[in-house]
């Protein structure tokens, strides 16, 4: 019996597809340009990883390599740097991700309502699950820098303010 | 201003007066109310003059430590033929402080200004400005206004025609608490994990890139702008208190308190008076139980402590605690502070870089223990464990999260002891009973 190498898979358990370079035209310039910035290649990592996120909703194994090869680091390295900060995705997420803030100041405002709401009526169910549709997925995150305007969420990159459980659903229906 | 409310009298507008005003956002709008004059001022000066204005005007760091700038300033050696940087600190991630988020927002051109001058006072070309990957809207102001300003050939290589080379950059970060230890902040801009470094050497020696750095938090060179046009004794005459404490401060509010945001008051303003009368009190029928005056890092007070305080750095230190960033968390008599103590450290337990073992294992064993007291397992034995895990991460690693985590633990079990003490009589032996009340 053969597996296929546990390399292979993304951390998400989806099967390997062959990568399509995403640093190519319009990118590839803004990657250029992002180079002259800083003294060395290696300090364009992040906002590497950031434009690989931006066109493909998350950051694959073959994303890396390809950063990799192109800032002369390892794909070792730049897997390394991706999983040290929570707002790489290592997997594909729904249309939709909302980050829920529950930090101390949040959380003593009514985060936990504010996210059993947003579980119910995105029909996630549970954190960190996509809805059956695709569209959502739901996290909890550590403090989004906004506690005088609790509960705040983020949809994607839109920040929203003052959450609460009562207007998830008119909120919701922006995000169809 | 204490946006989103209007200014409320007793309060002493400087850096947020264009709060709420989308016109003093653009290039335009922004020179019409005196932008870029500070700029234009200090282009002018030698480099050492500006810091020596700073460092007569007594400012102090606002990122959180109170270090004095100008001194900070005064460790770089311009002319030594190294490359040297200046990092801004935007990566404002410390629970309760959302001050910078609206400095940036409302006055992205004040930040980019007070860019170029502190790249200028310290003999660096370059300066980057580290915002934290969740403030969208702040970043996108930064990004607008630094495009706007190389336009204008503000900055750039003949900042103002002055045939100076200031280069200001955006750098967006991904989202990790520990990436405003300025270390790791440096770490992460040069493409690295954000684990912080041991300390000597020192930024000022060996920073970004291994050269000479300083980094100072957005609060702190923003008001260098008002330093320079007005002056260091303008500045030192707006203490109120202890002449160490010098400025005004931005204090970002929020919590159980009737009107939440950002206000700006001189230091050694009366914390009770501000409490009640600038932010409004509390919420009807409740009454406050206690503050976290400067972000969750710092001790709590109880409200005894918080009504006696002056508001400036020997003030809160006096009333047993610290100003740290000026993220006032109030908590009322509604919650439990076993509970909010719990979601603290779970909060560190989640952003921990994991380099130190005190930290690493600390903070998530102090978070199980936490959570097993508030869901009414706890157990006597318990806090005294509490106390002895943080004795052991204090001073013990290469940065202060870990002694971030004991700070509200420690200050927590000593002024409201007895509210983990209720929940351990009750102790529910049983999971199941716990979990169906």
């Amino acid at each position: 019996m053969t597996h296929a190498p546990a390399f292979a898979l993304s951390p998400g358990g989806h099967a390997p597809e062959p990568h399509v370079p995403v640093f190519t035209g319009d990118t590839r310039k803004e990657l250029d340009e992002l180079l002259t910035r800083y003294p060395t290649k290696m300090a364009a990592l992040l906002p590497a990883l950031w434009i690989v996120q931006e066109s493909r909703g998350w950051v694959s194994e073959g994303s890396m390599a390809e950063v990799a090869d192109l800032l002369e680091l390892t794909p070792a390295y730049v897997k390394g740097v991706v999983t040290f900060y929570y707002m790489y995705h290592q997997h594909p997420v729904g249309k939709y991700f909302i980050q829920v803030c529950t930090t101390s100041p949040c959380g003593i405002c009514g985060a936990e309502d504010v996210v059993k709401s947003l579980l119910k009526h995105t029909t996630c169910g549970e954190l960190g699950a996509t809805s059956p549709d695709g569209k959502f997925t739901v996290i909890e995150v550590e403090c989004l820098g906004a506690c005088g305007f609790a509960t705040p969420i983020m949809v994607n990159s839109e920040f929203i303010e003052s959450v609460t459980a009562d207007n998830v659903p008119q909120i919701l229906e922006r995000f169809q | 201003m204490g946006f989103p409310h209007k200014p409320h009298e007793r309060e002493t507008v400087v850096l947020s007066q264009h709060f709420g005003n989308a016109e003093a956002r653009s290039l335009d709008g922004w020179k019409k109310v005196g932008g870029y004059k500070a700029l234009e001022k200090a282009l002018g000066m030698q480099p050492a003059e500006i810091v020596e204005v700073v460092k007569a005007s007594g400012l102090r760091g606002r990122g959180g430590a109170g270090f004095p700038t100008g001194m900070k300033w005064s460790f770089m050696k311009p002319g030594d033929g190294k490359p040297h940087y200046l990092c801004c600190n935007a990566d404002e991630s410390e629970p309760g402080t959302f001050k910078d988020r609206e400095i940036m927002r409302w006055t992205p051109h004040a930040l980019v200004e007070a860019c170029a001058i502190g790249a200028y006072a310290i003999g660096a070309e370059t300066a980057y400005i580290y915002i934290r990957g969740e403030f969208t809207e702040p970043l996108a102001e930064m990004n607008r206004a630094v495009k706007e300003a190389y336009a204008a050939g503000i900055i750039g290589k003949n900042a103002m025609g002055m045939g100076k080379r200031v280069d200001v950059h955006v750098h967006k970060g991904a989202g990790a608490y520990i990436c405003g230890e300025e270390t790791a902040l440096m770490n992460s801009l040069e493409g690295r994990r954000g684990n912080p470094r041991i300390k000597p050497p020192f930024p000022a020696v060996s920073g970004l890139f291994g050269k000479p750095t300083t980094i100072n938090n957005v609060e702190t060179l923003v008001a260098v702008n008002h330093i320079l046009l007005r002056g260091a004794d303008w500045y030192k005459g707006m203490s109120l208190s202890n002449p160490k404490s010098t400025g005004t401060k931005l204090f970002s509010v929020c919590g159980n308190i009737a009107r939440p945001g950002n206000y700006e008051v001189q230091m050694g303003f009366p914390f009770k008076d501000f409490l009640y009368d600038v932010c409004g009190g509390p919420l009807q029928g409740r009454q406050f139980k206690a503050v976290i005056p400067g972000g969750v890092s710092v001790p709590i007070q109880n409200m005894e402590e918080a009504e006696a305080t002056l508001m400036d750095y020997e003030g809160f230190v006096e009333r047993g605690s610290m100003l740290g960033s000026g993220g006032v968390i109030v908590i009322d008599d509604q919650q439990n502070m076993v509970k909010v103590i719990a979601r603290i450290a779970r909060f560190f337990a989640h952003e921990s870089c994991a380099q130190c073992t005190q930290c690493r294992e600390g903070t998530a064993w102090a978070t199980r223990i936490l959570e097993r007291i508030a869901e009414g397992h706890g157990a006597t034995e318990d806090l005294d464990t509490l106390l002895d895990i943080s004795e052991d991460m204090t001073g013990k690693t290469i940065c202060v999260l870990s002694d971030s985590c004991a700070t509200p633990i420690v200050s927590g079990i000593k002024k409201f002891r007895e509210e983990f003490e209720v929940l351990i009589k009750q102790r529910r032996f049983h999971p199941v009973t716990a979990a169906v009340a």
